[in-house]
């Protein structure tokens, strides 16, 4: 299965590209929107500011492509930024994001330690076959400022709480985001990965 | 929950792990992949890689090594050591560092860690700082904004190019610093007591505390940890979020899953999995 993992400038490509290439998938890293049409899975990873990627993403041509990408159906997994940027804003530098999904970003609130930066739960508020080899007390890292507040609760796959209770997994049709990091939350994290796209493969979806 | 992270720090010279005691004598203690895989296998929650000649002497910390412990492991880690500038931060990252420590270069240029911030994003700029109770005045530090200078109050001064012994004064005081780098954009503060580390005595809990009470970042204790009960008082009364530690790990006197069983056993919340 060939997978595009999407390079805007900025963020650990590499981690991820690793991650899905010890799952047995064959991954291009590409800037290239018409790379996209070929591909059977994409994988969006994020870090750094929302309004400095979103300028990246434009300026090459991405956010249309990406949008594109999506409705056609096929699996699309956004990490991190990746999440936050499926929403229509954020509150980080006032941004306005793809809009794949309906709601904003907002920041923690001032009385935690911000960045929410290292390993804590997600309690799946329902079953998503990504996540089947998952025990439930398994972490993940965690390293962002910002989190989304969804529009419609029912893409809410996945729940973590750090002062505030934040949507940490989301998901919908073609589509699953995860706040965390899985290419970072060791072995068993990087299944999710190949449990998603061969999930949409079989038709799981 | 959050969990305390528990973080091994390898020391790295020519490719090489080694730990001194009080950054002297270093002793050869392996080869960083093969302890970075350890360490993940043990249960480690990040890992910090060091270059500690880098700093004193404008060496380049290797790529190579970056990249090969990259490719050897799923948990994050960070680099430090000789980051001097916004190509070298991007040369770490490019090689899969997960963050950057930045500590001589940020003392004396600041405006590197809001440009790398800007740029890469807080997330993964980590303040390193390496601080040293004040015993008297000194009289040969920079000459820094009053914002953040010692004064008759401050208890610890920063220090910078520790590669070896003391290093160099600043003139700068370690609370004000941390504060003035976070409002610049870091994400972490990774603080080192020059005067524990390698005592095996313990953290300095009283600097930890100061400082992770006035900044809105987390803060990894560094410097000082003989045994469990010194990450158990840096996550009590030190309030840190975060503890490096080094030989205590390295010589295996510790296994990580001893000491997170430990911590979970005195109501510390860690990833562990036998809880």
């Amino acid at each position: 299965m060939r997978i595009a993992v999407v390079d805007f400038g900025a963020g650990n490509l590499r981690s991820v590209a690793k991650a899905l290439d010890r799952v047995g998938f064959q991954v291009s890293i590409t800037s290239d929107p018409n790379d996209f049409s070929t591909s059977e899975g994409v994988v969006f990873p994020g870090q750094g500011i929302a309004g400095h990627a979103m300028e990246n993403l434009k300026s090459r041509g991405l956010d249309v492509a990406l949008k594109d990408y999506v409705m056609s159906g096929r699996p699309f997994f956004g990490v991190c930024l990746g999440l936050q940027l499926m929403f229509e804003k954020s509150d980080e530098e006032n941004t306005e994001c793809l809009g794949i999904l309906g709601g904003g970003n907002s920041k923690f609130n001032n009385t935690m330690k911000v960045p929410h930066m290292g390993w804590n739960n997600v309690r799946m508020v329902k079953p998503h076959y990504a996540f089947e080899d998952i025990p439930d007390e398994f972490q993940f890292y965690f390293v962002h400022s910002y989190y989304a507040v969804p529009a419609d609760g029912s893409v809410v796959v996945g729940e973590t709480i750090y002062s505030d209770r934040f949507p940490s997994v989301v998901a919908d049709n073609n589509l699953l985001a995860t706040q965390f990091h899985p290419e970072k939350s060791t072995e068993l994290g990087i299944s999710i990965y190949k449990n998603f796209f061969l999930g949409v493969k079989e038709g799981r979806n | 929950m959050l969990s305390k992270r528990i973080i091994p720090c390898l020391d790295v010279k020519d490719g090489r792990v080694v730990k001194g005691i009080k950054f002297k004598d270093h002793r050869d203690v392996g080869d960083p992949v093969e302890l970075a895989k350890y360490y993940d296998l043990e249960g480690a929650d990040e890992l910090v890689f060091y270059d500690i000649t880098a700093s004193s002497d404008n060496r380049n910390i290797m790529y190579e090594v970056v990249s090969q412990v990259a490719e050897a492991i799923y948990i994050p880690f960070t680099v430090g050591g000789g980051i001097r500038s916004v190509e070298d931060i991007r040369l770490m990252l490019n090689a899969g560092a997960d963050k950057v420590s930045i500590n001589t270069a940020a003392v004396e240029n600041p405006q590197l860690i809001k440009d790398a911030a800007k740029l890469f994003g807080s997330q993964c700029i980590v303040l390193g700082m390496d601080a040293k109770a004040i015993s008297e005045t000194p009289d040969d530090g920079l000459n820094v904004r009053d914002a953040i200078s010692i004064n008759p109050s401050s208890q610890w001064e920063v220090r910078i190019r520790t590669g070896s012994g003391d290093g160099d004064s600043t003139n700068i005081d370690a609370v004000k610093w941390a504060r003035y780098a976070v409002e610049l954009g870091v994400g972490e503060i990774v603080l080192n007591s020059m005067d524990m580390d390698g005592t095996r005595q313990g953290y300095d809990l009283d600097l930890n505390k100061a400082i992770s009470e006035r900044v809105s970042v987390p803060v990894v204790a560094s410097g000082g940890a003989g045994g469990n009960e010194h990450f158990l008082e840096a996550f009590g009364s030190g309030k840190v979020d975060a503890v490096l530690a080094a030989s205590i790990f390295h010589y295996g006197d510790n296994k990580i899953q001893e000491t997170k069983k430990y911590l979970f056993d005195n109501g510390i919340s860690v990833r562990y999995e036998g809880k």
